[in-house]
Order: C-alpha cells, then sequence, then structure tokens
C-alpha cells in the first residue's frame, strides 16, 4: 500500500537512524502478522491476558466490522486504506530508535527547542534508544520519581483509580464491563467497531462519589511506560457528584510510524458529576508535498448520564495528515451540560473534518460549542457538528459560535452545521464567521515593528482567545506555542 | 553614496530626517506619485495638503514601507540612509511610525498586550534589552494619562469597537510609547469631533522635539489650527506643487484645491 510505505518511509527520515548509520530496522519478534482476523483478535486478547469475556466482546466487534463499509461523508481525501496491510499488534519498547538526540533530525530538535521542552523529555519523544529506562536514574537525580509517586500516592488516597485500561481490564472487571462500550457502542460506526475489535491500550479513570480528583489527570505521565498504539481505548467514570478533568496528548510532536489511528474515548458522568477532557493533538501532518502523515479517525463521546451532569470537551489540533473526529455529549439526565471547545489549524496539506454532537434528550439541558479552525497552506478545513433536541428534551438551549480564519488564499474553511430539533421549547443559536488576515490588518503590525511570523502569531492568539482560557494553565502556554509554530512559513 | 548624502545634507552640514527625490511609485499600471521631492529637516513639522487622489495617503504608505507599491524611480533618504527596499518592520524599529487614518481592529488582543509586543518587536530589532513588565507599566501609564486613555480601553482588544476618537488617541499612544524620529500622521483629524481634535492635537504636540521630526497629512485646515506647521506643501496629481509658510493652509482653505488640479493635470 503506498500510503502506508510513504508514512514508514518518512518517519525512517526524520530518524535518519539506518540509512545514515547503515542500520536496519529490525523486525520485532513480539510482533502479530499483518492483516486482521478472528486469530489476530485472539491472539491481541491472550497477549494481554484477557478474560473470556473481553475477547468475546472484541470478536463480536470484530465480525461486525467485517459486515461494515467506511464511511465517505466527512470532506476529507485519502488513497483508500488496505486494512490488511496493517499490523494489529506489535510490543512498543522493542523498535530501534536513534542513540541519542545527534541522530535525531535536527528540525524535530528545533522544534522541541521551540516548545521549551527539558532535554531528558526531547530523548524520550525523539525515542531515542533506552531513554525511557534511563528515566529512572535521571529521576533519582532531580528526584522527579518522587513527583510520580507522591501523584500515585495522593491519587489512591482520594480512592481515585488511574491506569492502563488492560490493567483495569484485569483489575476492575465488574466496573469496565458495566461502563466499556455503553457510550460508544461496538455497532457504533466503522472505526469505533475496529477499535472495539484490536484496541491496544488507554486509561482507565474511576472517581468514586463525592470525589474530587485532586489533580489533573494526565496521559504525560505515562508517556514513557508504554507506548499506546494506534488503537487507544479510554474510558472515564466519574460517579455522583465527582469532579476530574484529565489531559490528553502532548504538544510535541512524537515519533510513530503507524499511520492509521483509530482511537475511542467513552465518558460517563453520573448525577452532579463533572468531567472536563482537554486534548493537544500534534501528530505528525506529512511533507511539504503533503505525502506520509497519520490519518487520525477518533471517537470520542461523553454520556451525561445523570441529572446535573457535566462534560467539557476541549481540544487543540494542530498535527495528523487527515483528522477525522468529533467529541460528543449525549445530555441525557435533567439539566445536563455540554461544551466543546476546539481550535483546529491546518496547514500544509492538512485536512481537518471535526466538530461536536450535542444530543440533548433531558429537560432543560444546555450546550456551549465553541469552534475556531484556521486554515493555512492547501489546507481544508471544516467544522461538521450536529445539536438535536429530542422531543422530551424541554426547555434545550444551545449557543454555538463557530470561527474560521484563512490564512493566504489557497486553502478552504468550510462549516456543515445541522441542526434538529423535535422540541417546541428548544433554542438553539449558530453564529458563524469566515475572516481572513487582511493584508492592511498585516501591513498595521509591521508597521509597529512586528515581523509577519509575529504578527500572524498575534493574530491567530487573538482568534483563538476563548478556546485557550478553557484550557488548564500548564496545557494554555504549550498550546499558543504550539499553533504558532504550526503556522510558521504560512505568511510571506 | 558620498554624493546622495551631500545632496541630503543642508546647508548646515546636517543631515536631513527625510529627503524624498524624484520619487514615483505604481499600482499595477496606475501611476500614483509622479516624482515626489521634499525635504523635511531634523525637528520640524511638516503638513501636506492637496486634494482627494492627489496621492498624500499614497506617500504615507510608500513611506512606511507598504508592500503593492511599485518604486520605479527615486530615492527615500531616511537619516541619509536609502530606505526604498527596507522592509516595513525596519523602517518602524528605525524610527518610521504611521498613524493610520483607519486604525485596524485585531480582536481578542488587548490593547496593552499589542503596545508590549509592538515596543520589545522594536527593541529587540534595534538589539535593545526586551522591558520589564513593571517599566513597560509605568510608561503605558504616564503616556496615557496624557491622551485620556482609560485602564478600561487598554484591556479591551486593539481598536475593536473603539469611537473614531478612542481610535485616534489610541494611535497617538502608540507613538508617544514607541518614540519613533518620524512620524507620520495620515488624515489624523478625520472622523473627530472638536474636543476629540483637540484632545488628540495636543498629544501630538507634546511629542514635538528637536529630535523629531512629523509630517502631517491632512484635507482640511482645521487640524493645521491645532498643530501648527513650520512648512506647508501642496500635493495634486502625485506631486508636490507648492510649498511655504502656515499662511499656505489658510489661503488653501478660502480658495479650494481647483487651481491646483487644474494645473498639475496639464
Amino acid at each position: 500500500m503506498p500510503a502506508v510505505q510513504e508514512t514508514v518511509d518518512q518517519v525512517r527520515r526524520i530518524d535518519v537512524d539506518q540509512y545514515k548509520y547503515g542500520f536496519v530496522t529490525d523486525i520485532e519478534s513480539d510482533r502479530a502478522p499483518k492483516g486482521l482476523s478472528e486469530d489476530i483478535v485472539r491472539y491481541i486478547s491472550a497477549k494481554k491476558n484477557e478474560p473470556e469475556w473481553m475477547l468475546e466482546w472484541r470478536l463480536e466487534a470484530y465480525r461486525r466490522w467485517l459486515t461494515m463499509t467506511e464511511p465517505t461523508w466527512a470532506r476529507v481525501h485519502y488513497p483508500k486504506i488496505d486494512f490488511d496491510d496493517l499490523y494489529y499488534y506489535s510490543a512498543p519498547k522493542s523498535t530501534k530508535g536513534p542513540k541519542s538526540l545527534d541522530e535525531v533530525d535536527p528540525e524535530l530538535l528545533a522544534t522541541y527547542e521551540k516548545l521549551g521542552i527539558p532535554l531528558r523529555e526531547r530523548e524520550i519523544l525523539a525515542g531515542v534508544e533506552g531513554a525511557s529506562d534511563r528515566r529512572v536514574a535521571v529521576d533519582a537525580v532531580f528526584d522527579s520519581v518522587s513527583v510520580v509517586t507522591t501523584f500515585k500516592e495522593e491519587l489512591k488516597k482520594a480512592g481515585v483509580i488511574f491506569c492502563a485500561i488492560s490493567e483495569a481490564i484485569r483489575e476492575y472487571p465488574d466496573l469496565v464491563r458495566k461502563y466499556l462500550g455503553t457510550v460508544v457502542p461496538t455497532t457504533d460506526n466503522f472505526y469505533a467497531t475496529l477499535n472495539s475489535a484490536v484496541f491496544s491500550d488507554g486509561s482507565f479513570v474511576y472517581v468514586p462519589e463525592g470525589v474530587r480528583c485532586p489533580m489533573e489527570l494526565s496521559t504525560y505521565f505515562r508517556i514513557n511506560e508504554r507506548n499506546t498504539g494506534q488503537f487507544e481505548r479510554t474510558l472515564i467514570i466519574a460517579e455522583k457528584g465527582a469532579y476530574v478533568s484529565y489531559l490528553e496528548g502532548c504538544t510535541a510532536p512524537m515519533r510513530d510510524e503507524n499511520q492509521l489511528h483509530a482511537a475511542v474515548v467513552e465518558l460517563v458522568a453520573l448525577d452532579d458529576a463533572e468531567i472536563k477532557y482537554s486534548t493537544v493533538q500534534n501528530w505528525y501532518p506529512g511533507d511539504k508535498d503533503g505525502k506520509g502523515g497519520i490519518y487520525n479517525f477518533v471517537t470520542k463521546r461523553g454520556d451525561c448520564r445523570g441529572d446535573r451532569s457535566k462534560i467539557s470537551w476541549t481540544q487543540v489540533e494542530t498535527g495528523s495528515a487527515i483528522t477525522w473526529k468529533y467529541p460528543s455529549c449525549i445530555l441525557r439526565g435533567d439539566e445536563s451540560q455540554g461544551e466543546f471547545y476546539s481550535i483546529a489549524v491546518s496547514n500544509g496539506y492538512q485536512q481537518v473534518d471535526s466538530g461536536t454532537k450535542m444530543i440533548h434528550l433531558g429537560k432543560n439541558t444546555r450546550s456551549r460549542i465553541i469552534s475556531k479552525g484556521i486554515a493555512a497552506g492547501r489546507s481544508d478545513n471544516t467544522y461538521r457538528g450536529l445539536v438535536s433536541a429530542h422531543r422530551k428534551a424541554s426547555g434545550a438551549r444551545n449557543f454555538t459560535n463557530c470561527d474560521s480564519l484563512l490564512i493566504g488564499d489557497q486553502c478552504g474553511a468550510h462549516t456543515v452545521p445541522y441542526i434538529e430539533s423535535k422540541n417546541a421549547s428548544a433554542v438553539f443559536e449558530h453564529e458563524a464567521t469566515t475572516s481572513k488576515i487582511a493584508d492592511d490588518q498585516l501591513f498595521y503590525c509591521l508597521q509597529r515593528g512586528l515581523t509577519s511570523e509575529e504578527a500572524v502569531a498575534l493574530i491567530v492568539n487573538g482568534f483563538v482567545k476563548d478556546v485557550i482560557q478553557q484550557l488548564p494553565m500548564e496545557f494554555a502556554v504549550e498550546a499558543q506555542k504550539l499553533i504558532s509554530i504550526s503556522l510558521e512559513g504560512s505568511v510571506g | 553614496m558620498t554624493a546622495v548624502r551631500s545632496v541630503a545634507a543642508g546647508m548646515n552640514g546636517q543631515i536631513k530626517m527625510l529627503s524624498i527625490k524624484n520619487l514615483h511609485a505604481s499600482v499595477g499600471d496606475r501611476e500614483i506619485l509622479r516624482g515626489v521631492n521634499l525635504e523635511v529637516p531634523t525637528g520640524e513639522v511638516h503638513a501636506i495638503m492637496g486634494p482627494n487622489g492627489s496621492g498624500k495617503s499614497t506617500l504615507s504608505y510608500v513611506l512606511a514601507g507598504r508592500d503593492g507599491y511599485d518604486i520605479t524611480d527615486g530615492s527615500i533618504l531616511f537619516g541619509g540612509e536609502e530606505i526604498v527596499e527596507t522592509p516595513a518592520e525596519e523602517r518602524a524599529a528605525k524610527g518610521i511610525f504611521l498613524a493610520f487614518q483607519y486604525p485596524l481592529e485585531i480582536p481578542g488582543v488587548a490593547t496593552m498586550t499589542f503596545l508590549k509586543a509592538a515596543m520589545n518587536a522594536q527593541r529587540k530589532a534595534r538589539g535593545e534589552a526586551e522591558l520589564t513588565t513593571p517599566d513597560f507599566m509605568r510608561r503605558v501609564k504616564v503616556a496615557a494619562e496624557k491622551l485620556n486613555v482609560t485602564q478600561e480601553m487598554l484591556r479591551r482588544p486593539l481598536n475593536v469597537g473603539f469611537s473614531g476618537g478612542e481610535k485616534k488617541r489610541n494611535e497617538i499612544l502608540q507613538m508617544a510609547l514607541l518614540e519613533p524620529k518620524l512620524a507620520i500622521l495620515d488624515e489624523t483629524d478625520s472622523g473627530l469631533d472638536i474636543d476629540a481634535l483637540k484632545t488628540v492635537s495636543d498629544g501630538v504636540n507634546a511629542l514635538r522635539a528637536p529630535d523629531r521630526s512629523m509630517l502631517v497629512i491632512t484635507h482640511y485646515q482645521r487640524l493645521l489650527d491645532h498643530i501648527v506647521p513650520d512648512v506647508v506643501h501642496v500635493m495634486a496629481a502625485g506631486r508636490i506643487v507648492r510649498s511655504g509658510g502656515p499662511e499656505l493652509a489658510l489661503e488653501l482653505e478660502a480658495n479650494g484645491y481647483a487651481d491646483y488640479v487644474g494645473a498639475a493635470a496639464a
């Protein structure tokens, strides 16, 4: 499959490892053969020592998947994916990486530098061999092992469960069985069903009744423990009155040879619970001609199952060649609230089709959508959103604001809102604007002494401010830098 | 280069702040500046008056280095240095400031943030250290008070929802903070009521200094009652067609531009 090959080649070129130093990347021994079959699903399940029920669950999804076809309604174009040409399981640590940062692409390092990422973390991100193993020793010096330890102890004290989902399947099977697949059913859509059959790993979070999770939970803490791979599965449950804020992703571009990513994230909020889920995604977008790059087909959904519950999605999407992603909220409980704050930046040949769904089922449910799309280069950036009110959703309210900013004249911004109301008392508002960074706006900034890149960064940061404010503080600063970096060279 | 310098230097041997020689500029096929000659000595305030379409605003954009104009002939010496090829942001850092006729809005960017970004960008370009936050705040406070710019205005997004008067005061505030060597005021009086005109003019007058020159571009004489120029130039059909003292402005006010429009076209 040419497209898959392109990614592999591209990533190898970035790593410069084998051709410059004459190494050949070892074919890992601990890897399932290419393609997908019941045997592969069994293999994955067995590798993870999963109980029988989990295997059955996966197989059922796999059989369902065989009957499904890829969705084509999104405004994205890419060569057809050959699902028999993919590896669905590989042991993560055995891949050979560069020996040290000296062997990593200087451009990638320059990006890390600009993002202000500490040296040690740069090694881990760039996949330098042994960087994660060395961590323990290095940590002892910098005393950050104790940070992680303290972090884990504090969670335990609060009764919060935060672990890998494979661990949860073994340790907390009742919880997993009760909730897994209840928000995104195995039959939901082509990619979600595929994920259900072959998911590699992901996070599991359980916050007990009345507990306010004492810290922001971040996959970042687990970054070097495990490469979660291409089919990530996350399940977060907030019991009555619980609160949790979860951060996913990383601002730094990560070494990744998997072209297809199809994650599933499920959130469940019971009465009076609140879940805040923030994502920063910066996967490899492809080269300057648009070759290679990650396809990101994600299903993220939150279920406001309890009355007065609240789920809030915040995302900053700058990476991937193709993004197909609609973090949604099912507002089932009365007076429940859903929020979606999004910044989607596309440059080069990137294609973004992203948005949200707010499904109002309960009474007096409220939702709010703030979407900021920024298109530069030859990219296409689409907002696609659904706001619907069920017959019983009296008093449902939605406010949607969808702004697009164009940089240059070869990119596209599209807004596709769907609004369906079956209840006469629902009030839905939709605002949308499309603007361009105007020449006179740029000239004004230049005349005051800003360079064109500083000017674009300033204007764009102003444009996305409403969303940046929703991010946890430590993420907000990084996200701002990341957006500027993603748009470098888009003017002039 | 030596020859050019000697031309730019005046009789007393001082280098002129601004010396424009035979400047021709076009947009597409249309020539707008058709041989502008203009000298502004250091410390002087010169006014340029002229009918609509005479090239006044184009001259201000060309001096500030805006893209989209072809300079087909002539030179612009700033402090004795040729700047025709210099990018806009470098000209700004060298000390050229343009107060816009229509200041631009930047949604989501607080005025304060913009001021700091501009000041530090210029300092960086000149190889100076960035301002510390307390130093910056102190400078803004002093300058803002003089111009009746409130703290609330400084927190609002740049020029968004500002009244005409607020926008112009904000321009002069930027001028005060950036301390340019040459300030070009493009139709600063447009859209101002008489009180706002007074505030803005007082602000400009307070910035007159022996080491700073100003080029005041205006259609009407009334601004020049408040900002009294040393020299008045009349521009028509892309050239400076007459120069004189402040009394020239009064004459124009009385007789209009009709004579110049006819003469220049001939």
